[in-house]
């Protein structure tokens, strides 16, 4: 690991060092540091600022940005009304893993593309202008939708795609632009030209808070298939929400992990379904304007029929129709 | 830089580079090697410790992050002659063959006991609200984090069920 200048944050204006690089629980960035493929000259430690609790109030769930993955998941509130989030978020790392990550931190870490943590190879997200290897390469835990010919990273967080569906916001605290609300998509860039930059957070910028809506209607579900049954990142996952109201689907969520790079949610998607029936046919029809520009490469082909079939099953589940 | 850790109960000062880990700072400065070195990339959890009572793993924290904390490591737990349940299970249950491993699985099982005794669902639970069963399937999920290339599983698993009540296990046993 590369040394670093070590400071303890004791305010948020300490935090909001635009030569600091954050740290919170550092399940990722340690990691990131030790293969230096991070090497922050300036860690800023914000575990002991005021931001670890959960507060509920009529409208909303606001959670502190230090709220471990463990405590959230654990919450009554979210277990009771965001299940999707608890399921999310209790499908990811390990209960070790649970206990130091952040909620602030989980939105935040990067892609576990084996391009990205080789230092050896190319890769445009590390080392811009180097190159994509990853897509004549090995990809099977990477993307096929929303790439660019510059990148086919996927964003790892499960709770990430939890907190897509319930429409979370992410309070942050700039330095220059003051308190923004972002919805996910608006946090999360697409890698377009420039993979390096994945979020529209700049040096400085410091999440203080997630905060979710008011619990919404319908059955809530998240499903996560991938090579083992514990401990791995998501080949696929569905987190849905849905409700269905005298035979037809009146509300539905959907936000699906391990084929973007950020957790994805299409609108025309969950516009087949509002206001029909549920059937086999019409979940086919769903999967179709999922996946209509979807684009393997090779090793992760198989993840556009896996998509579609961990959809179809999770709209059975939540609808109760029998496939 | 001068940071103060309470180790298995006494107070320590240790005087490090802020790259230092938990893990390293257990096993470089404070001669306690029972905390083992894996991957050291979080995925193995050989390093396993509680740090305020909760389990991580030690070799993805800066100890300069951890200033003021109370840290538990296996040496905190038992000593040859005078084992704690956990340990004496492991022994008997053959929950190893090189033991490597063992240290983390031990301190990971502790976390794990606290962690069901607060009612925490897991990936597992199928009802989220509902008490956890201390189930071998919860088990599994909930150790999943500890890897044992030997593959001891079945002998660690028996040893977590035999010592839970021991241990202060309060959570209601599964009917199987």
């Amino acid at each position: 690991m590369k040394s670093f200048d070590y400071v303890r944050a004791s305010g948020i204006a300490d935090a909001q060092d635009t030569a600091g690089r954050i740290i919170a629980g550092g399940t990722n960035l340690i990691d990131l540091m030790k293969h230096q493929i991070e090497t922050p000259p300036k860690l800023v430690d914000v575990t002991r600022l005021e931001m670890t609790e959960i507060e509920q109030s009529a409208h909303s769930l606001r959670i502190g940005a230090l709220v471990t993955n463990s405590d959230l998941a654990a919450h009554d509130t979210v277990r009771r009304d965001y299940p999707v989030l608890s399921r999310a978020l209790l499908a990811g790392a390990s209960g070790q893993l649970r206990n130091k990550a952040t909620t602030g931190g989980n939105l935040l870490q990067r892609t576990r593309c084996p391009y990205f943590y080789d230092t050896t190879q190319p890769c445009n997200k590390r080392a811009p202008g180097s190159g994509c290897p990853a897509k004549e390469g090995i990809n099977r835990i990477l993307a096929v939708l929303g790439t660019s010919p510059n990148c086919i990273a996927t964003h790892p967080s499960d709770m990430a795609v939890a907190m897509r569906a319930l429409d979370a916001r992410v309070e942050i605290e700039s330095p220059n632009r003051g308190t923004e609300m972002l919805t996910l998509d608006e946090m999360y860039v697409l890698p377009g030209d420039d993979p390096s930059k994945e979020t529209v957070l700049e040096a400085g910028d410091l999440i203080t808070a997630v905060h979710l809506p008011q619990p919404p209607k319908g059955k809530q579900t998240y499903r996560k298939v991938r090579d083992r049954s514990s401990y791995a990142f998501a080949l696929v996952s569905v987190a849905g929400i849905v409700d269905v109201e005298d035979g037809k689907i009146t509300e539905a969520a959907l936000a699906f992990g391990g084929l973007a790079p950020r957790p994805w949610r299409d609108g025309a998607v969950e516009d087949v379904l509002v206001g029909e029936a549920p059937s086999d046919a019409l979940f086919d029809k769903a999967a179709d304007v999922l996946l209509q520009d979807a684009q393997g490469f090779g090793e992760n082909d198989f993840k556009i029929p896996l998509a579609r079939r961990t959809l179809k099953a999770v709209l059975a589940e939540l609808t109760g129709v029998t496939q | 830089m001068q940071i103060t850790l309470t180790v298995n109960g006494a107070a320590r000062e240790v005087d490090i580079d802020p790259r230092t880990t938990l893990l390293d700072v257990m096993r470089h400065h404070l001669d306690l090697t029972g905390s083992k070195k894996g991957c050291d990339h979080g995925q193995c959890g050989a390093c396993t410790m509680l740090v305020n009572g909760r389990r991580i793993n030690g070799c993805l924290s800066l100890a300069v992050m951890h200033d003021g904390d109370e840290i538990t490591t296996i040496e905190g737990l038992g000593d040859p002659g005078n084992l704690s349940p956990l340990q004496a299970a492991f022994v008997r249950n053959d929950g190893y063959q090189c033991g490597y491993c063992t240290p983390g699985q031990i301190m990971s099982a502790k976390g794990m006991y606290d962690e069901f005794n607060k009612g925490w669902p897991s990936h597992v639970s199928d009802d989220l609200t509902a008490e956890p069963n201390f189930s071998t399937a919860e088990i599994k999920e909930r150790m999943s984090g500890n890897l044992c290339r030997c593959s001891a599983y079945p002998g660690i698993c028996k040893a977590i069920e035999e010592s839970a009540e021991e241990e202060g296990l309060t959570t209601r046993k599964a009917a199987e």
